[in-house]
C-alpha cells in the first residue's frame, strides 16, 4: 500500500459509515431481526435437504397465520406501551363459538364469522374502556379478558368440535397457485393482508401516528391535544378484532373449534412482536418487524420438525432464549442512547 | 422513644374489611345452601371436612401469593411462578424416579427426601434469582423479564422430564403433599410456617420497609441508602423459592410431575390473592394478612363452585369478574367517580 498515510480523509470515514446510515435507535432492532431470520433460514436450508423449497417457506406463512394475525393487533397495543394477554384464549373461544354455531345451531358460516368478529371487537373495546376511563393496568384487565374468553369457550363446549360445512372445506383448500413454487394458502393471504393493512394504519394514518405518540410519551401526546383516550381504546378494539380474525383463521385452518386452542399463544405473539423489534415500553417498532418475528419462530419450529429427533419443547426454550437476547439488546441500546 | 409496634399486629382493618366481608358472605352462602359444609370430623387422628379441604387446596396459592405480594410491592410482577412450579416439580420427580433420559440422572441422592427437596428448591431459587437479576441489574420491565421464564420455563421442565409425565412412589416425599401434622394436612403447616417467617422477616425487621420504599420511589429509596437492586434481587429470589415449595407440594400430592399442566394459571391466582388483600399493584404497600385472606377467599370461592356442581370452568368467568372488581376498587379514578355520585345522592 503506497497510499499516503497522512490522509485519513473525512470522506473515507463517512463513506464507511454511509451504508449503515439507516441504522438508528428504531431501525437497528428491525435490521437485527431481519438478519437473524436470514441467518436462520440459510442455516436451516443448508443443513436440511428440502428446507429451501419454496413450498416450505409458503407453509411458514400459512402455518403461523393465526399467530401472526393476532400478533399484528398486539403490535399496536404494545406500541402504546400496553399489553394484551387475552389474544390466546380469544382464539380458542372464537373458534369453538364458530364451530358450535355452524355445526350445532346450523348458522351460516359467514354469519357465525361476522358474529365472532363483532364479539372480539366488542370485548376488546370493553377492555380498552376500562383502561381508558379508570386507568386500570392493561396487564390485569386483559388478564381478566383471558379468563373470560377461556371460561366462555369452555362453557360453550369442553370438547373440540369439527366443522363439516362444505364452505369451510372449500376455504381450507383455497389458495393461489404460484406455478412451480407451490401455492399460497388462503390463511397466508389473510395474514399478509392483515400485515399490509397494519403497516398502512401504523405509518399513514392519524390513528397510527397517535399510537406511536402515546408510546413515546402519553403526557406529551395529551398536551399536544392528540386523541389519546380514543386511540387507547382503539388499539384494544383493534387487537380484539385481530384475535377474533385469528380464531377464524384457526377454525378454517384446522376445520375445527377447540376451546383450549391458543393456550400460551399470547406469549408466542408477544415474543414475535418483541423479536420483531418493537420496544415493550412502546413508541418504537414496525408492524413489518412482527411479520419477520413470526417467521423466525416459524423457521425454528419447522427446523425442529425437520430435525425429527428434537422434541417440541425445544421450541419453547429457543423462543425464551431469543426473547432474552432481544430484550437485552434493546436494553443495551436504550442505555447507550441515554 | 417508643418504637411503633410491628404493623403485622396493629394493622388497622380497613384493607382487611372488604376481603373479610366477601369471605364471610361466601361462607354464609355455603352455610345456607350446602348441608354439612362446616362439618369437620376427626378420622384416624386427621381432620376432614370442606373447611380443611379449603385450607389444604389453598396452601399452594398462599405460598405463591406470599412471594408475589413482596414482588408486587416493589412495583414488579412475577409471571413465571407457574412455570417455576413445573420446573421444581419435574426436578423432584426426576430425582426420585430417575427415568431414562433424565438430565440429572448422574445425581444419585439415594432417595433421601430432604436432599431431593433441597436440590429442587435450589432450582426454584435459581429461577427466581434469574428473574431478579434481569429486573434489578439489566433494568428489564418485570412483566417482560418474567415472561421469558414463563415461556421457556415449561420447556425446561419438559426437558427435565424428557417430555413425559413422571410418576413415582416415595412415601417420604409424598408426605409433603398428603401427610398430616397435628391433624392438619402438611401443606397447611408449610404454608402457615412460611407465612409466619415472611411476616416476621418483613415486619419484624426493616426489610419490609425497604421493599415498600423501593416500590414507592426507587430513586428516593436509593438516596436514602437502600440498596434497591439487592432488595429486588432478593425479593424475586424469594418468590422463586415460594413457587418452588408450592411446586413440590403439588407434585407430591399427585405423585407425578406434569410439565404442561403443573401450576397452569396459578400466577393469576397469586396476583389476585395479593390484590384482593389490598396490596397495591403499582407497588409501595403490602399487607401479608390481606394476602392470607385473599388466598382463602379465592379457594373458598373455587370450592363452593365445585361443591355446587356448577361447571368448574365457571370459576374462570367468576375470577375474571373478581379481577375487574378488585381493579376498579383500587383505581383512584373509579373511586373519585363513584364517591362523587354517592355524595350527590346523599345530599
Amino acid at each position: 500500500m503506497r497510499r499516503p498515510p497522512s490522509q485519513p480523509s473525512p470522506s473515507a470515514s463517512r463513506k464507511g459509515k454511509e451504508p449503515l446510515r439507516f441504522l438508528n435507535r428504531s431501525t437497528f432492532p428491525f435490521a437485527a431481526t431481519v438478519l437473524v431470520f436470514v441467518l436462520l433460514y440459510v442455516a436451516a436450508s443448508l443443513h436440511y435437504t428440502g428446507f429451501s423449497r419454496p413450498q416450505v417457506f409458503l407453509n411458514l406463512l400459512a402455518d403461523n397465520a393465526f399467530v401472526g394475525v393476532a400478533a399484528v393487533g398486539l403490535t399496536f397495543v404494545i406500541l402504546t406501551g400496553g399489553i394484551d394477554l387475552s389474544v390466546g384464549s380469544a382464539v380458542g373461544c372464537g373458534s369453538i363459538i364458530i364451530a358450535t354455531l355452524v355445526e350445532k345451531q346450523h348458522v351460516h358460516p359467514v354469519i357465525a364469522i361476522l358474529l365472532v368478529l363483532a364479539m372480539g371487537t366488542t370485548v376488546g373495546s370493553g377492555m380498552g374502556a376500562l383502561i381508558r376511563y379508570f386507568d386500570l393496568p392493561p396487564f390485569l384487565v386483559t388478564l381478566a379478558g383471558l379468563f373470560l374468553y377461556r371460561g366462555i369457550g369452555l362453557l360453550v363446549s369442553m370438547e373440540s368440535v369439527s366443522i363439516m360445512h362444505p364452505l369451510f372445506a372449500r376455504l381450507s383448500m383455497a389458495g393461489v397457485p404460484l406455478g412451480d413454487a407451490g401455492s399460497l394458502q388462503l390463511s397466508a393471504i389473510v395474514f399478509l393482508l392483515v400485515v399490509a393493512v397494519g403497516i398502512y394504519l401504523s405509518r399513514h394514518t392519524t390513528f397510527g401516528r397517535v399510537t406511536y405518540a402515546i408510546g413515546g410519551s402519553e403526557q406529551s401526546a395529551l398536551l399536544m391535544g392528540l386523541p389519546v383516550g380514543r386511540t387507547k381504546m382503539g388499539v384494544y378494539a383493534l387487537s380484539g378484532f385481530c384475535s377474533a380474525l385469528a380464531s377464524v383463521v384457526y377454525a378454517v385452518y384446522t376445520s375445527a373449534g377447540n376451546a383450549n386452542a391458543g393456550t400460551g399463544l399470547e406469549l408466542d405473539a408477544i415474543a414475535a412482536v418483541v423479536v420483531g423489534g418493537t420496544l415493550l415500553s412502546g413508541g418504537t417498532g414496525y408492524v413489518a418487524g412482527t411479520l419477520v418475528g413470526v417467521l423466525i419462530f416459524g423457521v425454528i419450529q419447522t427446523a425442529i420438525t425437520f430435525q425429527g429427533t428434537l422434541s417440541s419443547w425445544w421450541t419453547k426454550i429457543a423462543a425464551g432464549t431469543l426473547l432474552l437476547l432481544f430484550i437485552l439488546l434493546q436494553r443495551a441500546m436504550h442505555r447507550r442512547a441515554r | 422513644m417508643k418504637r411503633p409496634a410491628p404493623r403485622l399486629i396493629t394493622s388497622s382493618p380497613p384493607h382487611l374489611l372488604m376481603p373479610l366481608a366477601a369471605l364471610a358472605l361466601v361462607l354464609l352462602y355455603d352455610a345456607l345452601t350446602i348441608p354439612g359444609f362446616f362439618h369437620v370430623e376427626m378420622r384416624d387422628g386427621h381432620l376432614f371436612g370442606s373447611l380443611v379441604d379449603i385450607l389444604n387446596r389453598g396452601a399452594p396459592v398462599l405460598l405463591l401469593a406470599l412471594g408475589m405480594t413482596l414482588v408486587l410491592s416493589t412495583g414488579g410482577v412475577d409471571l413465571s411462578v407457574g412455570a417455576v412450579m413445573a420446573i421444581t416439580g419435574a426436578m423432584a420427580a426426576g430425582l426420585i424416579a430417575r427415568p431414562e433420559g433424565f438430565v440429572l440422572a448422574g445425581l444419585d441422592l439415594h432417595g433421601s427426601a430432604p436432599a431431593i427437596v433441597a436440590v429442587s428448591l435450589v432450582a426454584g431459587l435459581a429461577a427466581g434469582l434469574f428473574n431478579g437479576a434481569l429486573v434489578a441489574f439489566a433494568d428489564v420491565q418485570p412483566i417482560v423479564a418474567t415472561l421469558i421464564l414463563m415461556v421457556a420455563g415449561r420447556g425446561v421442565a419438559q426437558l427435565l422430564t424428557a417430555g413425559q409425565i413422571i410418576t413415582f412412589e416415595h412415601p417420604g416425599f409424598q408426605f409433603l403433599g398428603s401427610g398430616f401434622v397435628a391433624g392438619l394436612p402438611f401443606p397447611v403447616t408449610v404454608a402457615v410456617a412460611m407465612f409466619l417467617v415472611t411476616a416476621a422477616l418483613s415486619r419484624g425487621t426493616a426489610l419490609g420497609l425497604f421493599v415498600e420504599a423501593v416500590g414507592d420511589n426507587p430513586t428516593a429509596s436509593r438516596f436514602a441508602g437502600v440498596n434497591a437492586r439487592m432488595v429486588k434481587l432478593l425479593v424475586y429470589g424469594f418468590c422463586g423459592l415460594c413457587a418452588g415449595i408450592a411446586g413440590l407440594i403439588g407434585t407430591a400430592d399427585i405423585k407425578a410431575a406434569d410439565a404442561n399442566n403443573a401450576g397452569l394459571y396459578m400466577e393469576l391466582d397469586a396476583i389476585l390473592a395479593a390484590a384482593i388483600g389490598g396490596t397495591s399493584l403499582s407497588g409501595g404497600r403490602f399487607y401479608l394478612s390481606g394476602t392470607l385472606v385473599g388466598a382463602l377467599l379465592l379457594q373458598t370461592l373455587t370450592t363452593t363452585i365445585l361443591t355446587k356442581g356448577v361447571p368448574p370452568v365457571l370459576t374462570l368467568v367468576v375470577k375474571a369478574a373478581v379481577v375487574v372488581a378488585v381493579c376498579l376498587l383500587q383505581s383512584p379514578k373509579f373511586r373519585s367517580v363513584a364517591g362523587r355520585r354517592f355524595r350527590r345522592e346523599a345530599t
